[in-house]
């Protein structure tokens, strides 16, 4: 049987604000453990949380980047639950009423390929803490420090149909976060983290199978990883003739396997009901015009500018307006010559990214520096080959492409006089290639004057400009002729 | 100097009668010798109360000291104070010394007021008697086989019983207005939002509300004035100008309109109480006021509502207390599960307990909205029917009358097996909480029962943020009565 | 509405609080009791009525983004029933 895939994410995304969402402790990462717990992170009795003005705004802002509705009146929820990491036996959260309404994201998906992904609603939330397993004689450690960071939590429809669409969405998510300002976009410290629905259904079929919910995942990898695990366990299920359980799911990227969280979801009754140690928010039309007024440049809005300043292809703009960093380093790469610097990003600086485990913003090479060693190309200073060895002394701190230049003695011979006595001094050397190419019909010709121009560049140390040799070349073997 | 009023300390350190220190020292002497006979106190802070008496008396001696600079007070066991353990009434919190202060205690601290220790309270502030406090049932001074009602019984019993001159207390359905009619005293509910909530350890966050309990209006004013105060720490404080309560006590009550409900004297009310509350409204016509009968309809739905938002609000302020970071915490659990089980088990009362299930209950699915969110558009009603009672265009009254209770104190065990007959002790008072209206309790005499003779109170029903103009009425009863003076046999 | 040693046990799961079964059989009848006097709301008209979760018409502030908090975990820890290493401990925690 034919089965069709449907996924819907749950996004949580940490607001990069200064403090918590309802009290003033710091939410720098990596502090000691409970040292920015305050006594309301830590539920204190008798302490009452006040809701952070910045939390607000920056959902209010990741609203008007997906174009949806901002709710002019948003509440407050308590959900009940039990658990360590959840000082106070609730969360607070937004069930009914939250800030922002549907909105909508759109993909990138290939050349030409576009898919529209419906948001249902996004929330304002506060983060719980961590549970650490490192074994305390049998026992769990609590760290708070991260508990009351302030999240939104988005929620998509479940329009998208593979690990492909749902890993486009949640870069693009990504890019829009940190394209706004609103989440530093770190994955590897949890800034942003992906609940993955999912349900399997013949093709075809109009009503939606039983879906499970994988949580957690903290990387575009393992999302990729967990989704196709998921998809081929229900389908094999299926197959056999069973059932798929609604359940929560646990993804283990190290044994690249994933098992049901029966224990915490078992009977659950959430018992929501209005937060009465908070008012409900009211904000108004100045309020979200002002904010409107603060958006930054959104990736859809860069993407097109950058087809239009800079004559990229649509799929190249995408991905270089991908993240805020991306789309600056580019920009700060293309003053000679725009295409060449986005195949330089695209190709090598990505490669040599990859390879380290590093981001844009981490990148040895800035932007600037990129783009003077493309100038050094474009003014036949040095030649491509050349500029691999340019790139490689600025990757290792070398300094900026006239100083690796000059350094490495890279310098191209342009020289027609040096030149001309180059490609002399190799045709005499070599009268018997002179020979055969005089002999060759003329319509392959072309293909033996690799030949020459080897030898020439072995001659020259490869400093020689290639474009100008193969013009001498031509010239004296045509005064030959 | 213990049978002086607030009003009257405060003009004794003055005029340098006493010291701070003397007025403590007698107080805390009091206190040794007489409380074993009423356990109106959970802690008594001596050493600390000295320390403050004599800071005080310097700040005195400087002149240009604050109104209660040097004035012995007690707090109730639900106000958090540094370094001070806070029990609110449980063994969950036995051990609690809290690392902050409350916005109230900080208040009083910033006036030099000086804090004689922590006053027993129901546990969590949930009851009525005072008897589901873990640190034992307070006794009231008038007869100590009766409760002193709660759940401020301990605030209510140390200044009843003269052993500090006034007192903070927490009212969420009552607790502050019951205790004070069934001990014989003066106590206040501000505005919901009027007083922070800040560090005041939470039972029904949209209901709790501090005030004053005191001997006498005047008092209630002065008190008052250093309690009340905008806190931006707490959300739902309300940001309105403080005035001097005190400025308006004298006011005439010429003119005055006050609002008698007709459901306040239906069946259940002790005839005695009846008969001494229809007598204050004599004196109350006699003061100049025109009285105007007028119903508060929904009255008779003021206990349900309350039994389901009460518990609501309190199953999930309470689950806090899970034995994880503070608290009780309950011996070798043996897994999760258990820690929390157990220590909560060990750790709440059996009426803590009976309302975090019904709060559970309500909150459930499939009954969230029979009960949670029916009670929350009853309390609209509720709340409208005082809305209009005060709305100029309608019944227009100033102020609302009535009695505070049905009945005068009660024998302990009376009412603790059956809790739906101790909840109706509060059918008068706990309309107010669900609106937010300010009310107070004052004596308005002694009535025969079968528990002797015992005090009964009167309750005046403000409109929002008009503590001035309810001072001011119980003020001018208690320049024509002398019900606040008369005190309970055996206090000398 | 009554409720029964089975919705008992069920609540007491949800909130935490261990229980007999000989307790659950006594607070299932005085919440029954309870549960009693709460039904009179259901004779209420309420129609067209709004729910009010606060008493005052109020809105919520917002408190600027500045941290306020410095670091008290001594203090703090000083009360907690078990910690090592900076962290709370509790029985080991199975995801």
């Amino acid at each position: 049987m034919e089965w069709e895939t449907v996924i819907g994410l749950e996004v949580h995304v940490q607001l990069n604000t200064a403090t918590k969402i309802f009290s003033g402790a710091s939410t720098a990462f990596g502090a000691e453990p409970n040292t920015q717990a305050c006594a309301i992170d830590l539920a204190m009795p008798g302490t009452l949380p006040v809701v952070n003005a910045e939390a607000y705004r920056k959902a209010v802002m990741f609203g008007l980047a997906i174009d949806a509705g901002i709710a002019k009146r948003s509440v407050f929820d308590r959900k009940n639950y039990f658990y360590p990491d959840l000082p106070k036996g609730y969360q607070t959260t937004q069930l009914d009423i939250p800030i922002v309404g549907p909105g909508h994201i759109d993909l990138q998906l290939g050349e030409g390929n576009t898919k529209r992904v419906r948001i249902h609603h996004a929330h304002l939330e506060e983060d719980a803490g961590k549970s650490l397993h490192e074994d305390f004689h049998g026992m769990s450690g609590i760290d708070l420090n991260r508990a009351g960071t302030p999240l939104i939590e988005v929620v998509s429809e479940p329009d998208m149909n593979n690990s492909v669409e749902a890993v486009a969405f949640a870069k693009q998510l990504h890019s829009i976060v940190t394209s706004i300002g609103i989440c530093d976009g770190k994955m590897a410290q949890g800034s942003m983290r992906f609940d993955v629905n999912i349900s399997v259904r013949p093709k075809g079929q109009e009503k939606l199978g039983t879906r499970t919910e994988t949580k957690n995942l903290n990387s575009f990898k393992f999302m990729e990883e967990a989704i196709a695990l998921e998809v081929e366990r229900q389908i094999d299920i299926l197959e056999d003739g069973g059932s798929i359980a609604q359940e929560t799911r646990l993804y283990n990227s190290d044994a690249k396997t994933s098992k049901s969280m029966r224990s915490k979801e078992e009977a659950n009754d959430y018992r929501y009901f209005p937060c009465p140690d908070l008012l409900p928010v009211e904000i108004d039309d100045d309020f979200i015009e002002a904010v409107r007024k603060q958006l930054p440049e959104l990736p859809a809005e860069r993407q097109a500018r950058f087809v239009d300043t800079y004559k990229l292809s649509e799929y190249d703009a995408s991905l270089l307006s991908a993240s805020a960093d991306l789309a600056h380093f580019f920009e700060a790469a293309a003053d000679s010559d725009a295409k060449l610097a986005a195949n330089w990003i695209m190709g090598e600086v990505s490669a040599r990214l990859n390879a380290e485990d590093k981001v844009i913003a981490e990148s040895p090479v800035s932007g600037e520096m990129l783009g003077g060693m493309i100038a050094r190309l474009k003014d036949n200073t040095i030649s491509s080959k050349q500029a691999k060895q340019v790139f490689e002394g600025m990757w290792k701190s070398e300094g900026d492409a006239d100083a690796v230049i000059e350094k490495r003695g890279l310098k191209q011979v342009s020289d027609t006089g040096a030149l001309e006595g180059m490609v002399d001094a190799v045709l005499t050397a070599n009268a018997a290639m002179v020979e055969d190419y005089k002999n060759t019909d003329e319509s392959k010709r072309k293909k033996k004057l690799g030949g020459f121009m080897g030898q020439i560049m072995k001659a020259s140390k490869g400093q020689a400009n290639p474009q100008m040799i193969n013009q001498i070349l031509m010239k004296k073997l045509n005064e030959l002729m | 100097m213990h049978n002086k009023t607030i009003a009257e300390l405060i003009q004794g350190l003055r005029n340098k009668e006493f010291t701070s220190r003397e007025l403590t020292q007698h107080y805390l002497d009091r206190i040794e010798r007489l409380d074993s006979k009423y356990n109106s106190f959970i802690t008594v802070t001596k050493d600390s109360a000295l320390d403050q008496a004599d800071a005080a008396d310097q700040r005195l001696a400087a002149g240009d000291a604050p109104p209660l600079c040097g004035v012995p007070i007690a707090h109730k066991d639900i106000f958090c104070t540094d370094g001070v353990r806070t029990s609110c009434g449980s063994k969950m919190l036995e051990n609690f010394v809290p690392p902050y202060s409350a916005t109230v205690v900080e208040n009083y601290l910033a006036q030099g007021a000086v804090m004689l220790g922590k006053t027993n309270m129901d546990e969590f502030a949930m009851g009525s008697s005072n008897e589901s406090s873990y640190f034992g049932a307070v006794k009231n001074p008038w007869n100590t086989d009766c409760v002193p009602g709660g759940s401020s019984g301990g605030s209510a019993v140390c200044v009843a019983a003269q052993l500090a001159p006034a007192a903070t207390a927490t009212d969420t359905g009552g607790s502050i207005r019951q205790p004070a009619a069934l001990c014989g005293l003066t106590g206040l509910k501000p505005t919901y939002g009027r007083v922070s909530r800040w560090g005041m350890i939470a039972f029904a966050s949209s209901l709790d509300q501090a005030g004053p309990m005191t001997r006498t209006a005047e008092d209630a004013a002065i008190m008052l004035n250093a309690m009340a105060s905008f806190d931006s720490k707490d959300s739902t404080c309300i940001e309105h100008d403080v005035p001097d309560y005190t400025a308006e006590l004298n006011n005439s009550l010429d003119g005055l309109t006050i609002g008698v409900p007709t459901e306040y004297f239906g069946e259940g009310l002790n005839p005695a109480i009846a008969t001494a509350v229809n007598a204050a409204i004599e004196t109350y016509k006699k003061l100049g006021a025109n009285i105007k009968e007028i119903t508060l309809p929904h009255t008779d739905l003021s206990v349900p509502a309350y039994y389901v938002i009460a518990p609501a609000e309190c199953s999930a302020n309470l689950s806090r207390f899970d034995g994880v970071r503070y608290g009780h915490r309950c011996e070798d659990p043996k897994d999760l599960n258990d820690l929390y089980c157990r220590s909560r088990a060990e750790g709440f009362g059996d009426e803590v307990k009976r309302r975090i299930l019904v709060g559970a209950y309500a909150l459930s699915s499939g009954y969230y909205d029979a009960y949670y969110s029916k009670a929350q558009k009853v309390r609209r009603l509720i709340k409208q029917d005082f809305v209009d009672a005060f709305d100029p265009a309608k019944a227009g009254v100033d102020i609302i009358l009535g009695p505070t209770t049905p009945n005068p104190a009660f024998a302990f065990g009376a009412k603790s097996a059956d809790p739906v007959a101790m909840y109706l002790e509060d059918i008068y008072t706990i309309a107010t909480n669900l609106a937010g209206l300010p009310a107070m309790s004052l004596p308005c005499g002694l009535i025969e029962s079968e528990n002797g003779e015992l005090p009964v109170g009167l309750q005046l029903i403000g409109n929002y943020f008009d503590e001035a103009r309810l001072l001011n009425v119980a003020h001018q009863f208690q320049q024509v009565t002398d019900f606040h003076q008369q005190t309970a046999p055996g206090i000398a | 509405m009554a409720v029964d040693r089975s919705e008992i046990e069920k609540l007491a799961v949800l909130a935490r609080i261990e229980m007999t079964d000989e307790a659950a059989e006594q607070v299932a009848s005085s919440i029954s009791d309870v549960l009693k006097l709460v039904d009179q709301l259901q004779a209420a008209d309420t129609d067209g009525v709004a729910p009010m979760a606060h008493p005052m018409d109020a809105v919520q502030r917002l408190r600027l983004d500045e941290v306020s908090e410095r670091d008290q975990r001594e203090k703090f820890q000083a009360i907690a029933p078990a910690t090592e290493n900076g962290l709370y401990l509790v029985p080991k925690v199975i995801d």
